[in-house]
């Protein structure tokens, strides 16, 4: 446990940014997950294609990726409800194929869509999925109770859920998973599709969690996400884990201090060639500014340890783009500089 | 000492019940009592005046011959609105099936448990129907006892086909087709308002392969003890082979919709 401890620590100041070469696995002592060379095809399409990882206890590990990178699939893996391709996968040292059922026992699952019965009360609906658990119905109402208030819906309990804002299904489907008081929670896209106040409510929540000692394992498509909540993550594309570590490991390892950001023209009407030629030219003029140049169809980002003396430079070579913001490096730039992309399209 | 998990599954599916059962009831306690006033008493009146129709009924008064076979006809409807869209919602809108697949429940603990629900279901519908006919005479009968659990069969060779083939849709779209070219005419001509020997030659043994016939011939037989022994065996060999294949059919289909 002490090593495990230690691990997460060592982990936090930056691990991933030591780490070269292909990511490989991590052995981690007494790991909730350990997947080796884990996969999963649906006929000719390869989903997961020969992952690894080890997600240690109490530790928040999240998988980071677009749509279709394979992080849906690895997490209906790893909650015993989609069977391996092949691989190893072992979850709480069990075999999924074998002890799906008593894994399961031990897991809380968020799922990227709210499955809540909407005929039934907030409370019911806690009850009725507790009982799945065989928790005898005396303590499925205590459990409720308590997770209600924890879940900030206490006054919502006899309601039913149909009226329910998104936010707050979003909040009872995590007290649901925690019925059962696993020491595993599996949450798939956990904010997708709620307001910045409702996802703020969410994370602080998964955060207390968290300092009670749950394992949190989460798929994500915010950057945002994954830095609040992540200890470590692993960032996936095509199926494949492209890179490893905490979220500033990477943003270290991958990505300069700083990010110039310049838009060097308005949306023009009419004359695109000519807008072309121009931002052909603007491009020559900047080219060596900072460590690297990414080019988008809107903007130029120039990677740069200062991105204020980076701007200066650029006006210092005569061009004087339309808009320019410098800010800190995010998982967004990491994940660009692995896979060419943008993380949302 | 742990509660089965079929009992699991089925506790889930009666406390949504609970929100609804009303109109069930209603339903299956109205209808029946609307088609034996109006079918039994009132064409009744017409058909019973002849003396040669009162012959091809084997004797029977048209109200005693209908009566009986409404306990199939209500299973039947009864199981076909509970394994369409409420079944496609486990799985497709509502995700309750899915939901109980992340539990240490497995995806035939889900049919399991959604079969012993479908028998519960249909039992309350069926019950209601005996309640009505408890209220004449003439079908007031101890054969009632019998003819019940044999209408929760007839319901239970429809539930669960039915339910297999909802488990594999994305849609309700085949559902009403199911309804109007499938269980309509079986109402209709399956044997619950004229027997089938009054079909067309051709269609009489298409009546002897579909679950309704044998469901009526069952709790006819049983309400007004006409029934020989080797017919009951018949008729629960049929019942039972759409019974267990439904069932195999429900365990494949959710272990691939649960877990792929």
């Amino acid at each position: 446990m002490a090593a495990a401890a230690g691990f997460t620590i060592a982990d936090r100041n930056g691990r991933g940014a030591v780490g070269v070469g292909p990511v490989r696995s991590i052995d981690v002592p007494n790991a909730v997950i350990t997947a080796r060379d884990l996969r999963k095809e649906f006929g000719d399409f390869v989903a997961v294609d020969g992952i690894d990882f080890d997600v240690a206890p109490g530790e928040s590990f999240g998988f980071l990726g677009p749509n279709g990178a394979g992080k849906t699939s690895t997490m209906r893996m790893i909650g015993c409800v989609s069977p391996i391709t092949s691989g190893t996968l072992r979850i709480f040292d069990l075999d999924p194929e074998r002890d799906g059922s008593a894994i399961r026992a031990r897991m809380g699952v968020v799922p990227q869509a709210d499955q809540l019965d909407s005929e039934l009360t907030v409370v019911e609906n806690l009850i009725i999925y507790g009982r799945y658990f065989d928790i005898p119905r005396a303590e499925c109402r205590r459990r409720a109770a308590e997770l209600l208030e924890f879940v900030q819906l206490a006054e919502r309990a006899t309601e039913r859920v149909d009226p329910l804002s998104g936010g707050m299904k979003r909040r009872l489907t995590i007290a649901r998973s925690l019925m059962s008081e696993p020491d595993l929670l599996l949450l798939d896209e956990p904010t997708t599709g709620l307001d910045p106040q409702a996802r703020h409510i969410l994370w602080d929540r998964l955060y207390r969690l968290k300092q009670r000692g749950v394992t949190l394992v989460l798929t994500t498509h915010y950057m945002d996400e994954a830095e609040q909540l992540c200890d470590r993550l692993v960032v996936m594309d095509g199926g494949r884990i492209v890179a490893e570590g905490s979220p500033r490991g990477l943003i270290e390892q991958h990505a300069t201090r700083e990010v110039l950001e310049l838009r060097l023209h308005r949306d023009t009407v009419g004359d695109v060639a000519g807008q072309a030629d121009r931002d052909a030219a603007a491009l020559a003029t900047i080219d060596g500014i900072g460590d690297r140049q990414e080019v988008l169809p809107d903007r130029v980002l120039i990677y740069a340890h200062d991105g204020e003396a980076a701007l200066a430079e650029v006006h210092g070579r005569g061009v004087e783009p339309v808009g320019s913001l410098v800010r800190r490096s995010s998982l967004e730039d990491v994940f660009l500089r692995l896979t060419g992309r943008t993380l949302v399209d | 000492m742990s509660t089965p998990t079929v009992v699991r599954v089925w506790e889930s599916e009666f406390a949504v019940y609970r929100k609804i059962w009303h109109s069930h009831v209603l339903l299956a306690f109205v209808q029946p009592l609307l088609y034996l006033v109006g079918m039994g008493l009132g064409v009744g009146a017409l058909i019973d005046v002849n003396t040669d129709s009162s012959a091809s009924l084997d004797g029977l008064a048209y109200f005693e011959f209908l009566a009986p076979a409404l306990l199939a006809t209500t299973a039947m409807i009864s199981a076909g609105q509970a394994s369409l869209w409420q079944v496609l919602d486990g799985f497709f809108w509502g995700n309750r099936y899915r939901a109980m697949a992340a539990t240490p429940l497995t995806p035939n603990d889900v049919a399991s448990g959604l079969t012993l629900w479908h028998a519960t279901r249909t039992l309350i519908g069926v019950a209601g129907v005996a309640a009505v006919l408890v209220l004449f005479d003439d079908t007031r009968s101890w054969g009632l006892l019998l003819a019940v659990p044999a209408a929760v069969l007839t319901g239970l060779a429809f539930a669960l086909p039915i339910t297999a083939w909802s488990s594999t849709r994305y849609g309700g779209g085949s559902f009403p087709t199911i309804i109007r070219f499938g269980l309509l005419p079986m109402f209709l001509f399956g044997g619950a308002f004229f027997p089938i020997t009054e079909l067309p030659g051709w269609l009489q043994p298409v009546a002897y392969v579909t679950p309704l016939w044998h469901g009526i011939e069952l709790c006819r037989g049983a309400v007004i003890d006409s029934v020989s022994a080797g017919n009951v065996a018949v008729h629960l060999a049929v019942l039972g082979a759409y019974i267990f294949t439904g069932w195999a059919a429900c365990r494949i289909m959710f272990a691939r919709r649960l877990a792929p």
